[in-house]
């Protein structure tokens, strides 16, 4: 096909530079790209999508009839990141999560950075995901983040900052091993001669990690995956990841406690639980300690937790490094704690809960992006270039009513991609998820999840929302 | 492994397998009324009572003809055994339990639900269903041959089979019990049990049908040559090595059974070991004649088998699969 007529419109593109000529890494696949025949590309993504279709890859929109799944939408051309570039991100990430558990750990234990000064007692205390009842906590081995899916983006500048630190429990990691191996089955050409770090190894080193950070006292620990269940949008990812572990799926109602102990039924009876990935918000994880209206939490799970007979990834209490109103104090963080400046940049942003700032905000409303301090998914994110006159004037009085809630960033122009369209190639705006594991050292998984926006000029890669996704390569210098 | 899941392994089989009944019923029912011997009408009268939904049926069609009974059997979401509700069950029992089972079953169960959701929509199968049944059937044993070759021949495997198994002993009594529906009441009284003058042509056509039903025929003709009443009821419920045979579905569930278990045959430890050991040793030590001249006759043992078996299946899920209720200790006020 002829490259020649892609076109890079004005924004930073992650496969060609401004004169379509390949960035480094990239060589080989726009040679193998420019040497595909007519109708080729339409063909393989058509097989993709079949291949998707019916190995059940799917993921549930919310508001929508209960059991609605979707195929996400995966495009079959890959983003591309050169290993030099990788190299710094990786260390970026691994510092900037370093720093976090340790502010983590700090503000339920001594607030040594609360009482510096470096971070508002305020913003701490009044942050949505601070949980009270994990004051005084050490999980196991000092770790309370122990999974991390950090949002990436490149500016128009070409710089790549970090957009949003997903401390939670951020999904993703599924689809990545999933795109790859259906890119090898459906472009296997495109592989060839390439040095293309692996991504299959995460599952292993996930379950390393669980078993790491187990109770001391678990010899053999018996780990598993907690589940809300097959409605939640992201059950996909959790009966992929327990099966590539081989640890069981459960749901709340399959764990009971007994004497602070975690166990779970089985057709032989009770069977002692040691960690439980939890795929569930710390408000449902048990009726108990937290919201009491919960169906699909374990009652008494904070107790067993508590008594250390159990370990919980991630910690209950960790989303508060997750609020973006924190976020927006992530450099300091890493100053304070390790006295060197963050690698890879936050993005300019504003807190609404400091009045100055909240008052730059609202005089500008219509330049920035503002965002709901504690939603995820995309929710709740109005983009002031492209709001109605009404759309802002209703974000103003919810900012006005809860400054705390809000920060505002600059609108970014995302860098874009190479992206199938019809039998041609158009540039789609993209962003970058790596995912990150923190057991006996920090892990950073090659590449991560590249989201799409598929839609013509939109910004939103959310799969809520008309998102896809694409295989993510970090190349190697030389041919393999 | 986890209670819940192997009820959900038990129950995604037995769907599959009741999914595949269906099909091979419909099917010996299409072959029945282009025969002529008997009137489609009580043909598919009949399908609909062999089927145990007769109630449901009625209250929403007028008239049991080929295209109300398969759209009912087939596709009908509403009836929660026809094909299409029996795989959205399966495949979504199959995707609460998708770590416990291999990727190659996992997508063979999706691409068959799949394949009878787009058959639904289309609606085209409705007519000219024989493409429709045979593919059902080939995904059925498609799934249980993939399972056998890609899952290990553990607990969950076990549970697998013994659903299937249990689900086809099900349905061959059932199959066998359709001449209880082709004949009228008065009929049925005048003819005497197991004699000669079962076998005119009539009935001769109709047991063929049965064995046709359950793939038996051939391996009928090489234990029991000419088709009789007597002797396709003696194969379909007493031959241990014929696998749709009610008596080798119990010999096979009971083994799995005692796998799980690790009990032994002969005695047992439980309400599931005790009520299908019972079953499968009447079956056991059981004799056509005896069930023939019997007042009750055929319908009547298969009605007992059937209740029995019922027994057998609430027992398993009481042994392994309802929660246990949970002691007080460790629980907070």
């Amino acid at each position: 096909m002829d490259l020649q007529a892609y076109q890079t419109e004005g924004f930073h593109d992650e496969l060609f530079d401004e004169s379509l000529a390949p960035r480094p890494g990239a060589e080989l696949l726009a040679s193998r790209l420019a040497a595909s025949s007519d109708g080729e590309l339409a063909e393989r993504q058509r097989a993709a999508d079949k291949m998707l279709l019916t190995m059940g890859i799917t993921f549930n929109v919310y508001g929508h009839e209960a059991g609605t799944e979707k195929i996400w939408p995966f495009d079959i051309v890959p983003r591309v990141i050169d290993a030099g570039e990788w190299s710094m991100i990786e260390r970026g990430l691994k510092q900037r999560i370093h720093a976090l558990n340790l502010f983590i750990d700090d503000v339920y234990n001594q607030r040594r950075i609360v009482t510096d000064g470096v971070v508002p007692d305020w913003l701490v205390d009044s942050g949505k995901c601070f949980r009270g009842p994990c004051a005084g906590l050490k999980p196991p081995r000092g770790v309370w983040c122990h999974i991390t899916g950090t949002d990436l983006v490149r500016g128009g500048d070409g710089v790549m900052y970090v957009l949003e630190d997903n401390l939670r429990t951020p999904s993703g990691v599924s689809y990545v091993l999933e795109n790859r191996e259906v890119m090898k089955r459906t472009f296997p050409q495109l592989f060839a001669g390439q040095r293309i770090s692996p991504v299959e190894n995460y599952p292993e080193k996930l379950l390393a990690m669980l078993e790491y950070i187990a109770p001391p006292q678990a010899r053999d620990p018996t780990v598993v995956v907690l589940t809300p269940g097959i409605y939640n949008s992201a059950y996909f990812e959790h009966s992929f990841l327990a099966r590539q572990m081989g640890v069981e799926l459960v749901q709340g109602s399959d764990l009971v406690v007994q004497g602070d102990v975690v166990f779970m039924r089985t057709t032989r009876g009770l069977e002692r639980v040691d960690v439980i990935y939890r795929r569930i918000d710390d408000d449902f994880l048990d009726p108990l300690a937290f919201r009491d209206d919960s169906m699909v939490g374990v009652p008494g799970l904070m107790r067993a937790y508590r008594a250390g007979n159990v370990a919980l990834v991630n910690a209950p209490g960790t989303g508060i490094a997750d609020d973006k109103a924190v976020y927006a104090y992530v450099p300091q963080i890493i100053r304070y704690y390790l006295g060197e400046d963050a690698i890879i940049p936050n993005v300019p942003t504003y807190v609404c809960g400091e009045p100055t700032q909240c008052d730059h905000v609202l005089s500008k409303l219509g330049e920035f992006v503002v965002k709901p301090a504690n939603e995820s998914g995309g929710y709740g994110i109005v983009l002031g270039p492209r709001a109605t006159k009404e759309q802002l004037e209703d974000c103003r009085a919810r900012i006005k009513a809860n400054p705390r809630n809000y920060i505002a960033q600059p609108m970014l122009s995302l860098s874009r991609v190479p992206t199938v369209v019809g039998d041609s190639l158009e540039g789609r705006h993209v962003d970058l998820r790596p995912f990150i594991l923190y057991g006996e050292e920090i892990f950073v998984l090659p590449g991560g999840l590249t989201r799409v926006a598929l839609v013509k000029g939109s910004l939103v890669v959310n799969s809520s929302q008309g998102g896809g996704s694409k295989d993510t390569w970090v190349v190697h210098e030389g041919r393999r | 492994m986890l209670s819940r899941v192997a009820d959900s392994v038990y129950w995604m089989n037995r769907q599959i397998e009741r999914a595949e009944n269906v099909a091979r019923a419909v099917e010996t029912t299409l072959d029945l009324a282009l025969d002529g011997t008997i009137s489609p009408g009580r043909l598919w009268n009949a399908l609909v009572c062999t089927f145990g939904d007769e109630a449901d049926f009625w209250a929403r069609f007028g008239l049991a003809d080929q295209a109300n009974v398969i759209s009912f059997l087939a596709f009908d979401q509403t009836n929660p055994n026809s094909i299409a509700s029996c795989l959205q069950a399966a495949r979504e029992n199959a995707r609460t339990v998708r770590d416990m089972i291999s990727t190659p079953m996992w997508e063979e169960i999706n691409k068959a639900h799949l394949y009878v959701r787009s058959a639904a929509a289309a609606n085209a199968e409705i007519d000219h269903p024989r493409e429709f049944l045979d593919e059902v059937k080939r995904a059925s044993q498609l799934i249980t041959g993939v399972a056998d070759a890609t899952m290990s021949h553990g607990e969950a495997w076990h549970f697998a089979r013994m659903g299937r198994l249990i689900e086809r002993a099900d349905k061959t009594s059932r199959v066998l019990d359709v001449e209880h529906y082709f004949q009228p009441a008065a009929v049925r009284a005048t003819r005497p049990a197991g004699g000669a003058a079962d076998e005119s042509d009539e009935v001769a056509v109709q047991w063929s049908a049965v064995l046709e039903s359950a793939s038996a025929l051939e391996m009928y003709r090489k234990v029991h040559g000419a088709v009789s009443r007597r002797s396709v009821a003696d194969f379909l419920i007493f031959d241990r090595e014929f696998p749709r045979a009610m008596h080798f579905c119990l010999i096979k569930a009971e083994e799995s059974l005692l796998a799980i278990t690790g009990g032994s045959k002969g005695s047992y430890t439980n309400p599931a070991e005790q009520r299908l050991g019972r079953l499968r040793s009447n079956l056991n030590y059981g004799a056509i004649d005896e069930i023939l001249g019997a007042e009750s006759g055929l319908h009547g043992f298969i009605d007992g088998f059937q209740t029995s078996l019922n027994q057998a299946s609430e027992a398993i899920f009481a042994t392994f699969f309802a929660l246990q209720p949970v002691g007080s200790s460790g629980q907070e006020a």
